[in-house]
């Protein structure tokens, strides 16, 4: 199989013209999913950015491959005014939207193009705020921007200038997000004259590395080489997604050379993976916290010392070891080590089920009983949430502490969990989206997200002080000492009892080069090539 | 026989209300609602959910909703994925094909298997062969069908290398589909060597598909033709000294297939409704695993209108099998 498949590659190469000789290089990745469609900016899985957002778009900003750093995309450099109010863009130009068998680009990529793409999402009187039934915008509002945003205003055809309501530190880190995305006015327009406005869905242009060529529903999609990519052309000229959901049916494709890259792995199958001699194994420490959040607004958990105590009952090791088989390690920060601002200088609650049996007798807790509640799927912050709620069931009942695991569906976990009356702790966690600690601390902690994301119910002034406060602050150096101190606030009053940060992996065939592994769990291919 | 075909018709209309009710009501029972779930971990205030429910229409009161969906469905339109945003009709179009050319093949492969065995059970009754081929039934029937797919994968597809992992067809055949059944359409294509590549991407999911199916027929076949070669009419075709292969093959058999034939007819319906666990395992794209993924999104457009189609086509296949019945056994069409 392993040399069928380049023979394959080569003949497909030449009978669809995918390129002009005969050693087209074709990458294939073995997808996990489906994409929900190819205009990312009304989506929010991750599985539809792969395929559509960092495939087929470029952003104003991006984030340098491999890193959470934010550099120059189709901007090619931006100021901001004094009072952080004031974004101005300066565009690159000479930048090509894909030419395809349904679109030739008459005029190069411009401000035109930047308005469009946040106006839709943002105006709601826009002719494309609702371009097909049921379409709506929910990683722009999910980051505030309809709240943040005052005006955008172009100055000129390479000018653009966001006008914000109120300084917002990570604009620029959710400008290189996937629905920040530009997607062409003029092929707009063309859809618009010709009544088919929902083919931007199906039928994408974009100026990015790859340009779509095909998509078979559940099954394939195909790509190219976008041949006036503004960075220059990739080194592959085909990009092939096959779509697997199974992870093991996925190993055994990669295993068999029908496809050169895989997503997310069964821990179980890491150690037959990188066994093989033919395979490689990327890991990287993923932008990610599994917890256990308590209520606090809820007796005895409003208690921080009751909270504390119980955090020194969890065997984090033994965690780590048995769901994560080792691929982890122990949270005590609510951000991972990878993110900066990460503070390295707060010790850990140790684990003591002495100690904590003794703390819970001086607050005068006795036989208590609580609920904890484990999350029906896998995650990669949390790939076994039962197996880990009968682990912290059995910490907790050597202190005393009779627990019991509820479960629920996934949809029905993810709203109950959310009320603010709501009985026992919670596991759950969070995938960054933009390498921001404010996409942590302030989504996950802030006052304004109780009854929502903050699944600890805790309103803590200090905390939300600072978070606030380093929101507002465009000073690296100062925002990172605002971070540290919210850090040393939260492992004071132990609002959760953090797990785990996982560690990522990406297996691949030893032909595969130049792939980067990206923080925030994105799957791009820019930069990779194959050796024949 | 047309009075019988009318009645047989007549009783869709009922059993067509009763589906657009349960397919309407059931994912509407399940906790939990889409927006809930576009939002994830994130959650969504209570305004925007309130305000994405109206977006979608799900604010209004139920029976409202319900007679909306099934005045739509009266005109053809089953509504709009809230996911792909594509109209559900077309998602249905674009995946049935694939799950009708796998049950076809599926069944195929489990009768012309299957209905040997039973034959073969049934004359050599009690013999070890008998006891080995309803052994081998058995465990066939209660067969685990993913752990089963996985081990044919690793054996066929790992070691050996015979066969392609999954998909339907070799990522080097691109060709824009036509009927959507690949065997067709790889012929269609003209392209060399695609539709041998059909062909083996079909071995698999075919076996582990008919696995279930194969055992029932056998077992089936085998309780048919017991019953039968026990008949007077056998035992005087025997007698007049016609030669076994004659009497089984000509006189049991016809009588025998009756209601296997029934038993391939259901089975049929049932493998049009889409093979999760088979089309997951083999990255199948069809209508079985699209439901599953609908179910979990809350995708109400999708399930309601997917539900529906399904509810169709199994209708039409029982229909075609009973039409068929009657055509074979008089005596059905009589009974009112």
């Amino acid at each position: 199989m392993k040399h069928r498949l380049l023979g394959a590659v080569a003949a497909a190469a030449i009978a669809f013209g995918f390129a002009a000789t005969a050693e087209a290089k074709t990458l294939v990745f073995c997808s996990e999913g489906s994409p929900e469609g190819f205009d990312s900016a009304p989506y929010t899985a991750g599985t539809t950015f792969d395929a559509a957002g960092q495939a087929i778009y470029s952003r104003l900003v991006e984030f340098e491959n491999g890193t959470t750093k934010t550099i120059p995309g189709l901007a090619e450099s931006w100021d901001v005014s004094d009072d952080g109010l004031e974004y101005t863009f300066n565009l690159r130009k000479g930048v090509k939207f894909h030419t395809t068998e349904y679109f030739t680009p008459t005029r190069d990529f411009n401000a035109d193009d930047v308005l469009f793409s946040f106006e839709r999402q943002w105006k709601k009187d826009h002719a494309w705020h609702e371009y097909t039934p049921g379409i709506s915008w929910e990683y722009f509002n999910g980051m505030s921007m309809p709240d943040l945003l005052k005006d955008i205003v172009k100055v000129d055809d390479y000018t653009v200038k966001f006008v914000l309501n109120r300084p917002e530190a990570p604009m620029i880190a959710n400008l290189a997000m996937d629905f920040a995305s530009i997607v062409s006015k003029e092929y707009a327009d063309q859809l618009e004259a010709a009544g088919t406005k929902e083919m931007l869905n199906q039928q994408p242009v974009g100026t990015g590395p790859f340009q779509f060529v095909a998509y078979q529903k559940d099954a394939v999609i195909r790509y190219k080489a976008n041949p006036s990519f503004y960075k220059g052309k990739e080194k592959i000229d085909d990009l092939i997604f096959a779509i697997t959901t199974d992870a093991s049916v996925r190993q055994q494709k990669l295993a068999a050379g029908e496809c050169h890259i895989m997503p997310y792995p069964n821990p179980a199958d890491l150690a037959s993976l990188k066994a093989d001699p033919n395979l490689n194994v990327m890991e990287q420490e993923g932008l990610n916290v599994g917890y256990l959040a308590y209520n606090t607004t809820q007796a005895p958990f409003d208690n921080p010392k009751v909270r504390k105590a119980l955090n020194m009952a969890i065997n984090k090791q033994a965690i780590l070891d048995a769901v994560f088989q080792g691929a982890g390690q122990p949270a005590k920060n609510p951000i991972p080590p990878t993110m900066w601002s990460y503070n390295n200088g707060i010790m850990d609650d140790p684990y003591n089920p002495g100690a904590a049996k003794n703390m819970l007798d001086e607050a005068g807790v006795k036989n208590l009983s609580m609920k904890i509640w484990a999350m029906p799927v896998s995650r990669p912050y949390n790939p076994n949430a039962r197996r880990m709620a009968e682990l912290i069931q059995a910490d907790f009942k050597a202190v005393g502490v009779e627990a019991e695991i509820v479960s629920y569906e996934w949809a029905e976990y993810l709203d109950l969990s959310k009320a603010k009356d709501r009985d026992g702790a919670v596991l759950l966690g969070w995938t960054g989206d933009n390498g921001d600690p404010d996409n942590f601390l302030a989504v996950l902690l802030g006052c304004d997200a109780v009854g929502g994301a903050n699944r600890a119910q805790w309103c803590n002034e200090e905390f939300n002080n600072l978070v606030q406060k380093a929101k507002v602050t465009n000073d690296i150096a100062e925002r990172t000492k605002l971070y540290e101190e919210a850090q040393v606030v939260f492992k004071r009053e132990a609002p959760w009892a953090t797990i785990a940060h996982s560690v990522v992996f990406m297996p691949m065939s030893k032909k595969v080069k130049g792939y980067k592994m990206s923080p925030l769990g994105i799957h791009r291919f820019d930069g990779v090539d194959i050796e024949e | 026989m047309l009075r019988f075909i009318l009645i047989r018709l007549g009783l869709l209309v009922p059993t067509f209300i009763g589906i657009t009710i349960a397919a309407f009501g059931f994912i509407r029972v399940l906790p939990g609602d889409p927006v809930v779930l576009m939002a994830g971990e994130r959650g969504v205030s209570e305004e925007r959910h309130a305000e994405l429910m109206q977006q979608f229409g799900f604010d209004q009161p139920i029976w409202l909703q319900y007679l909306d969906f099934l005045r739509n469905v009266m005109s053809g339109d089953l509504g709009t994925s809230l996911v792909t945003k594509k109209p559900v009709l077309v998602e249905f179009m674009a995946l049935f094909p694939a799950t009708l050319e796998l049950s076809l093949c599926a069944i195929i492969f489990a009768a012309i298997l299957g209905i040997p065995a039973g034959i073969i059970a049934a004359t050599r009754r009690g013999s070890w062969l008998d006891q080995s081929i309803m052994g081998t039934a058995l465990i066939g029937y209660s067969m685990p069908i993913f752990w089963w797919g996985l081990l044919l994968i690793i054996f066929f597809s790992g070691m050996l290398q015979l066969t392609p992992v999954s998909g339907r067809i070799s990522l080097m055949f691109f060709f824009p589909p036509v009927t959507g059944l690949m065997l067709v359409d790889s012929l269609l294509s003209g392209q060399k060597g695609a539709f041998a590549s059909a062909v083996q991407h079909l071995i698999l999911p075919t076996i582990v598909l008919g696995t279930i199916p194969l055992a029932v027929i056998a077992r089936q076949t085998r309780s048919a033709m017991l019953e039968v070669l026990g008949e007077d009419y056998v035992r005087t075709a025997r007698a007049k000294g016609l030669t076994p292969f004659r009497v089984i093959g000509l006189h049991a058999l016809r009588n025998a297939l009756i209601p296997v034939i029934t038993t391939i007819g259901l089975q049929v319906g049932v493998l049009l409704g889409g093979a999760i666990l088979t089309e997951t395992i083999f990255s199948w794209p069809g209508i079985g695993k699209w439901m599953v993924d609908a179910i979990f999104r809350r995708d109400y457009p999708s399930v309601q209108g997917g539900l529906l189609l399904i509810a169709l086509v199994v209708m039409f296949v029982n229909l075609v099998v009973d039409l068929l019945y009657g055509l074979i056994n008089p005596k059905i069409r009589h009974v009112r």
